[in-house]
């Protein structure tokens, strides 16, 4: 016999009101990354030490940019989950945990808004 | 915590932590995929820094090389590329968990130590082979 109201149980979320969502999308996040690291490790051991014209024209292949694209889209989307649980593991005033959990976001957004527009200008 | 009417914590003994604790191989695994996700967290400047640099043009991307070729550049790199095999491989040791396989303390601590001994192993011969293919001079 639950104790939990009718709508508490057709709801599913649980005590901490998020139910299974942010455990799920961090692991589709992990699986996609999987094969997507692995081909990013290949590419900068044979770039980082190319001329430019040669890392470009290797970006600028559509397959590439968008292997590329979806790399940096894949791991700061990882990366903005995995960092918000290290934040609410060790940080435990109210304020500044909220306002490092928003600021956790906005890097994440930043730092792919400046890939993607670089990417864009290589490979366009 | 209970604290006096001064708002003064009451001493009482703390339980023990990381430095009394003996380090199981998972503990040690454990901590080292949550800061190799912080470390790797910092290196998406360093990819940004990297696309932007080449988008930019040659005195950019020169800059970036510059860095990149310096010594200090190179830990960075190094460090980075480890903490990404690490967390990879770490990573798949998770999924496998969230499918319910390896939970064993055994083979929890042969996946561990697999695990770290592979991630060394990939970083060193990425760079064995980067700096082979360009003849010592990244």
């Amino acid at each position: 016999m639950s104790v939990q109201t009718p709508l508490a149980r057709v709801e599913g979320l649980g005590a901490a009101h998020s139910g299974t969502g942010h455990f799920w999308r961090l692991r589709i996040g992990s699986v996609a990354l999987v094969p997507l690291s692995v081909w990013f490790v290949c590419i900068v051991l044979s770039l980082i030490g190319a001329d430019r014209s040669a890392a470009i024209a290797f970006l600028a292949h559509p397959v590439n940019a968008i292997l590329m694209a979806l790399f940096v889209i894949a791991s700061l989307h990882h990366m903005a989950l995995g960092l918000q649980v290290v934040i609410e593991d060790y940080v435990h005033g109210e304020g500044s945990k909220i306002a490092l959990l928003m600021l956790n976001h906005f890097f994440a957004w930043i730092v792919g808004a400046v890939c993607l527009f670089a990417l864009a200008r290589i490979a366009l | 915590m209970a604290e006096k009417a001064t708002g003064a914590p009451a001493a009482r003994p703390l339980s023990p932590h990381l430095q009394i604790y003996r380090w199981p191989v998972s503990m040690a695994t454990s901590i080292a995929h949550r800061a190799t996700g912080v470390a790797l967290s910092a290196g998406t400047v360093v990819v940004a820094w990297w696309l932007c640099a080449l988008a930019a043009g040659p005195h950019a991307y020169g800059a970036f090389s510059a860095a990149a070729r310096h010594p200090v550049g190179q830990i960075i790199l190094f460090l980075f590329v480890w903490s990404l095999a690490f967390h990879l491989l770490n990573g798949i040791r998770h999924l496998a968990w969230d499918i319910g396989l390896g939970f064993e303390v055994r083979t929890a601590n042969r996946t561990g130590i697999l695990v770290i001994a592979l991630s060394l192993l990939l970083a060193i011969a990425a760079f064995a082979v980067a700096y082979c293919a360009k003849g010592l001079q990244l």
